[in-house]
């Protein structure tokens, strides 16, 4: 029972309600953004430093004990995703600064951030699944006014059909919520899981988790994702990226956090499905990320790949797997913020979408295009940085469960993810420039420093992998023992 | 009783599948508003129809009807009331900029 376990929602809500009253100030605004951020990284490196020394923390609201309350629980996965989550926004709210233009800023641009981060953040940590609808909706309300923030016309079409969709996945989580209830009779997950082992899973039970399935995949982009390359194409950069780098992780969490603590009891159905899934939503993305020239659409496909990859470890959830899905988790936040920030820059710097109408950016801006180099081994996974460990986990995983297709897939899908970079490296980064020099368009510190500072976490997640092996493996401890999150949620 | 209420919200969604399916925005809209009153009556029947009496501890003799799902009701249509406001300023604003409300010529131009 610890209160600094519901900081990550409440202090972002609370901040955010009170920049909403400070409209035309845009500096304060600014100040009380970042601290925020700040301090929210501050609270969720104390809370990991904790459950390390005592075990998974939860808060039950008003003292209602589970599972007839809501609480809040706080193991390392969920306190891992907060931290990067964290620092991805704190980032991208630099980034945003010099980029995201006065009319945004006093159009409450950084309120929905922060009330979006406290959607993010809600849904790491609650421990009741009804509240985790509650959690997503808020996150995806700030992000629809995000995302139509600015309000031009392609905007309002592409926000229109974001809506949409997930207004119908919402519904589909309620209608699976009711089935859900109505079966077991309660909301708690831990008691889910225990109620789910009690009664055996049945066929009505895969089917609702089937059901959840399709929600969260919809969220996710797994197989699903048709709605992902519009929607994530037109908002401006600072905000494409956190979107890049976070909303597809809440559904890939969510799918996680289900199959491996309330359905993992038929997985010749359910996570073979999901296996599947992933394999056609990596080789789709492939070639999404291959055909198009049009920069954002090719950027919007790598996020598909990567959630394609995360969740191969889920499918065959072998310890080492899911090791590597949560390694490559974080670095996909990471690397994704990232790519989004420097394809942005590209974009605003030249003036052009398509990368074949680019050239030799290098010449003007070579800091920023050794930048691009790194996100580009970085995601491809070579080493020292962040993708390498998650890969080769993941890839360990799938040896380990004999599934050698998929290993090819999955490793192939490396390969394409490196061309398609390599390909708008050699064409817009390096090249002959037609701008002389001294007539370029200047790069911004403000916009160039996040994405160093992007490029600084990418190789610190790397290269100190052993330093954050502790922390990963206790969170798989838990994913792999659901009995562990069971006992500190459900005793007294 | 329960059977009523199925057979209703069978009628529901098939009503806001039919509006969701046309072109036309507003009714696509009005479609995503029955959709959610139709799982909202889901939500209450599934958990049984009038079972025992008012949940009042004191006040009213056991069995009580389980009060949870009255409860998450109330959540859902708070969120979908909002949901379905945003929507129709949105809906609203692009009949202002595309001046169009139909799905057909909102598809965007194709991608190169």
């Amino acid at each position: 029972m610890n209160n600094l376990v519901v900081m990550p929602l409440v202090v972002p809500i609370m901040i955010g309600i009170v920049l909403v009253f400070l409209k035309n100030h845009i500096r304060v605004q600014r100040a009380l953004s970042l601290i925020t951020m700040l301090s929210l990284i501050f609270i969720s490196i104390v809370l990991l430093e904790n459950i390390q020394a005592s075990g998974i923390m939860r808060l039950d609201f008003g003292g209602w004990l589970p599972p007839y309350g809501i609480s809040f629980v706080a193991d390392s996965f969920a306190i891992l995703l907060v931290l990067i989550a964290s620092i991805v926004t704190l980032i991208c709210l630099i980034y945003a600064y010099s980029s995201i233009g006065e009319r945004h800023e006093k159009m409450y641009f950084y309120p929905f951030v922060l009330f979006m981060i406290a959607g993010v953040n809600g849904s790491f940590m609650t421990g009741d699944i009804f509240n985790l609808f509650v959690c997503f909706e808020v996150m995806l309300l700030a992000s629809y006014a995000l995302i139509a923030l600015g309000g031009n016309k392609k905007q309002l079409r592409e926000s229109l059909k974001y809506v949409l969709i997930n207004v119908l996945a919402s519904w589909f989580f309620l209608v699976a919520l009711a089935f859900l209830y109505g079966t077991l009779g309660t909301l708690n997950m831990a008691h889910l899981s225990v109620r789910v082992a009690e009664e055996g899973q049945d066929a009505l039970l895969t089917t609702i988790s089937l059901l959840f399935l399709v929600v969260f995949a919809l969220k996710a982009g797994l197989l699903l994702f048709f709605w992902l390359p519009g929607s994530y194409s037109v908002p401006p950069t600072a905000v494409a990226a956190l979107f890049g780098a976070l909303l597809t992780k809440v559904g890939i969490y969510a799918l996680i956090r289900m199959f491996t603590l309330v359905f993992y009891h038929k997985p010749e159905v359910t996570h073979i499905l999901i296996e599947g899934m992933s394999v056609v939503t990596i080789i789709a993305g492939c070639l999404g990320a291959i055909a198009y020239k049009d920069l954002r659409q090719v950027v919007a496909y790598n996020v598909v790949i990567g959630v394609g990859f995360v969740l191969m470890g889920l499918g065959v959830a072998t310890d080492s797997s899911l090791q590597g899905s949560i390694y490559y988790l974080m670095h996909d936040m990471i690397a994704k913020a990232m790519l989004f920030l420097i394809v942005g820059t590209m974009i605003n710097l030249t003036g052009e979408k398509r990368f074949d109408r680019m050239s030799g950016l290098i010449r003007h801006y070579p800091l920023f295009g050794w930048l691009f180099f790194i996100v580009m081994i970085s995601l491809a996974g070579i080493p020292p940085f962040s993708g390498f460990v998650g890969k080769i986990l993941i890839g360990q995983g799938l040896i380990e469960a004999e599934s050698y297709v998929v290993l090819a897939i999955a490793f192939f899908s490396s390969v394409v993810v490196l061309y398609s970079l390599l390909r708008v490296f050699l064409q817009a980064i390096f090249g002959e420039t037609s701008v002389s020099i001294g007539d370029e368009k200047p790069l911004p510190k403000g916009q160039l420093i996040p994405i160093l500072l992007l490029a600084c976490c990418t190789f610190g997640l790397g290269f100190g992998a052993e330093g954050f092996s502790s922390f990963v493996e206790d969170a798989t401890k838990t994913i792999v023992n659901p009995e562990i999150y069971i006992q500190a949620v459900l005793e007294k | 009783m329960e059977t009523m209420m199925i057979l209703l919200i069978g009628v529901l969604v098939s009503v806001a599948t039919y509006l969701i399916l046309s072109k036309n925005v507003i009714r696509v809209i009005l479609g995503t508003a029955i959709l959610s009153h139709a799982v909202h009556l889901l939500i209450l029947t599934i958990a049984g129809v009038k079972k025992g009496n008012v949940p009042l501890l004191k006040e009213a003799e056991s069995p009580y009807t389980d009060a949870l799902p009255q409860a998450l009701i109330l959540t859902a249509i708070v969120i979908s009331f909002a949901v379905t406001a945003f929507v129709l300023v949105l809906a609203f604003r692009i009949y202002q900029t595309s001046k169009s409300d139909d799905f057909e010529s909102l598809r965007g131009q194709k991608y190169e």
